[in-house]
């Protein structure tokens, strides 16, 4: 579904992504885990299409395309979805205005009709039930004076909402408390099935307890630099990243 | 001839039409004079420093249309809030359409200009208040003064709270080459009464329109006015408008003007206040593209202790659009306890669009609160990578982070079919569908 090679990526000619590689198949759920700073958010960011980055070397390939001269929505159309670490307030447009105008440009880009307020209400009803969101939280503004967990939750709902192929959810448990990490990993759980992937992005073995990674991946400097299943996650936790940085360097 | 001998030869024309029967006569005389001995603005006065009339003023403009032309309801419905009642005034280049119009003298007048000069019930009303707020030293307001013909006239008596919304609009049809449309307006609200107006100019034309209106408007005692202008004229046309309010204790007067089109739109706003405890706002959006230029040159002047007034501007410029707000609030020495707040924020989309903006406080009490604040940015690219990444393409983006900016301007407009109309206009203007109804 995705694969990266030897992806390098800059921003303001600092490099950030030095030779990076991952694949990721349909059905499957990796973790990305790492020290602060090692370029985990840049990753997601370079794969949604954020245009700050550059990318200077290697290949970004979903589904069998080169997808690094798309646009972030185009990437969004053909089933990119990420979570934001820092999700963005907007002030003066609802959460359901702003998800109702992402559906629709998404059907649009498919070739079809908006789809009906009923139905958009009805999925609207079942999405915010899955994630224990309160109808009236809604139509508030875009993450505007959200807490922290109240902002994850909301990237969730849009995931939910948005349905993609691939979502990468960048420290969604970050901010989250225990029952709504719960609620949120039971979430993406539900949303899980054998055609779509998730890379979850955490400083935390915690969540990886709910959403069970089959591949757990460590980022330091700018690459992959060692992968492993989820009892990886475990050593971590148990170590930290000193004995990975001396193998490295080594 | 050029324009303002034109102007002086029309003159004549118009005093022997009157004759000796005209109320404001003297008034008129005073101000042609006025207008002569100043001419037209240029930008060397520091209130049009950023605003040139040359271009507008160009045409051979027709001072009255010669030729008349009908317009059908159903050509020109889209142009009025026509899903709720309205009272109506419409003029077709400068001439009143009883046909498009809905007026009335039950419990109110919602008449015409021409009707309250000849008719001696009237008389009273204008001795009282016509050109008593109209600033003689303004030049394009002496114009229109001197040239008071036709326009609205509403009076609406103690404690009478108008159910409908009145319009008044002016369409322009191109029966002339270029025509100089100079309505002037006189509103009353009394004591205790409520109003609401909706105000409009539209050409449906490509000959040009240059429509230079003055509006003076009294609000008495704990009365209530509410106008809103919507601006969203075609290239050819031209708009400046003089707006003046003079406000009694205890009443709350609003002004929201929404500025999409035009050519050149020069907004003079100017509220006086005659009492304690008044409430006076201004509001504006304004989205412009192209080459338009508008100018929002606003005037508070808290003259008396305890008032309240509201400024938020909200502009948008893409293109080589141009952008002036020059906000004046001038707080006088005995008006302790004011609280006078101006905003005035704006989003340049292109690096080729201007804004001008200058605050301008003038406090002479010192138990106020003033606060002004203004800012000039771009679009956060943040925030566009955030609604792309959810399959929101680049230019519903824009239109839906420049909607965003905008929006919050209109809470407070309380005509619920005026707000959906400028929502729609906002997505027409930006090119874009938003995806949502308002
Ligand atoms: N605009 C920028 N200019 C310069 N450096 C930047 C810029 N944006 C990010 N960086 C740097 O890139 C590096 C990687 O940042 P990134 O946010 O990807 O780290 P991360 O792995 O997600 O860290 P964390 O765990 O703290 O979220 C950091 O050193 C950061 O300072
Ligand atoms: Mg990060």
């Amino acid at each position: 579904m995705l694969k990266i090679e030897n992806l390098h990526a800059s921003i303001e000619d600092k490099e950030i992504l030095k030779g990076l590689g991952i694949e990721v198949k349909p059905g499957e759920v990796h973790a990305i885990m790492g020290p602060n700073g090692a370029g985990k958010s840049t990753l997601s960011s370079v794969i949604a299409g954020r245009e700050e980055y550059e990318v200077t070397e290697g290949s970004i390939e979903f589904e069998g395309e080169d997808i690094n001269e798309l646009e972030a929505d185009e990437r969004a159309h053909k089933g990119i979805f990420m979570s934001f670490q820092y999700p963005v307030e907007i002030p003066g447009i609802s959460v359901t205005n702003f998800i109702k105008t992402a559906i629709n440009s998404n059907r649009k880009a498919q070739g079809l009709e908006d789809m009906p307020a009923n139905e958009m209400l009805k999925k609207i009803k079942e999405k915010a039930a899955l994630l224990d969101i309160d109808m009236k939280f809604l139509s508030r503004s875009l993450n505007e004076g959200f807490s922290g967990g109240e902002k994850k939750r909301n990237e969730i709902f849009q995931m939910a909402m948005l349905e993609p192929k691939l979502a990468i959810l960048d420290e969604t448990d970050s901010g989250l408390d225990i029952d709504a990490l719960k609620i949120v990993a039971n979430g993406v759980n539900k949303l899980k099935s054998a055609d779509n992937a998730v890379i979850v992005i955490t400083h935390y073995q915690r969540l990886l307890d709910y959403i069970v990674p089959d591949f757990v991946h460590v980022l330091f400097d700018g690459k992959i630099v060692k992968s492993g299943t989820k009892e990886l996650a475990l050593e971590l936790e148990a170590k930290g990243y000193d004995w990975i940085k001396q193998e490295v360097t080594a | 001839m050029n324009l303002k001998d034109k102007l002086a030869t029309s003159f004549s024309v118009l005093e022997n039409q009157i004759g000796g029967t005209d109320p404001v006569s003297n008034i008129r005389t005073n101000a042609i004079k006025q207008f002569e001995t100043l001419g037209f603005p240029t930008k060397k006065l520091e209130a049009w420093k950023y605003t040139s009339l040359n271009s507008v003023l160009k045409p051979d403009y027709n001072v009255f249309a010669k030729k008349e032309k009908a317009l059908e309801y159903k050509d020109v419905k889209q142009y009025f809030i026509h899903n709720i009642e309205t009272y109506k005034i419409v003029f077709i280049d400068g001439v009143y359409s009883a046909q498009l119009s809905e007026t009335s003298h039950e419990g109110l007048d919602v008449c015409l200009m021409s009707e309250a000069l000849s008719k001696p019930k009237y008389k009273e009303v204008i001795e009282t208040y016509f050109n008593k707020i109209a600033k003689e030293d303004d030049s394009l307001t002496s114009l229109n003064t001197a040239f008071t013909k036709e326009g609205a006239y509403i009076y609406i008596p103690k404690s009478k709270v108008v159910e409908k919304p009145v319009e008044i609009i002016h369409f322009a049809t191109g029966v002339e080459d270029a025509l100089l449309i100079q309505p002037r307006n006189l509103v009353v609200v009394e004591e205790n009464a409520q109003v609401q107006i909706i105000e409009r100019h539209q050409s449906l034309t490509a000959h040009p329109v240059l429509t230079n209106s003055v509006t003076e408007m009294f609000v008495a005692e704990n009365a209530v006015l509410d106008y809103y202008k919507i601006q969203n004229d075609l290239q050819s046309a031209s708009l400046i408008d003089n707006t003046y309010i003079s406000q009694k204790r205890q009443s709350n007067a609003s002004v929201h003007t929404f500025s999409f089109g035009g050519k050149l739109t020069r907004n003079n706003l100017n509220f006086f206040h005659k009492g304690e405890y008044i409430d006076s706002t201004m509001k504006g959006i304004t989205i412009l593209s192209d080459k338009q230029h508008v100018d929002h040159y606003t005037l508070v002047d808290h003259a008396e202790p305890n008032c309240e007034s509201h400024q938020d501007y909200k502009s948008i410029f893409a293109d080589k659009s141009v952008g002036v707000f020059n906000g004046k609030i001038y707080v006088n020495r005995i008006a302790q306890k004011t609280n006078a707040f101006q905003q005035n924020n704006n989003i340049l989309l292109d690096d080729t669009a201007t804004i001008n903006t200058k605050p301008q406080l003038e406090i002479f009490a010192d138990d106020v609160k003033c606060s002004h604040g203004c800012t000039i940015g771009q679009l956060d690219t943040e925030a566009m990578f955030y609604l792309k990444t959810r399959g929101i393409p680049e230019k519903e983006a824009k239109g839906l982070l420049t909607y965003a900016f905008a929006n919050n301007v209109l809470e407070s407009v309380r005509i619920p079919e005026v707000k959906t109309r400028i929502n729609k206009l906002i997505a027409q203007k930006l090119g874009v569908d938003l995806g949502f109804n308002f």
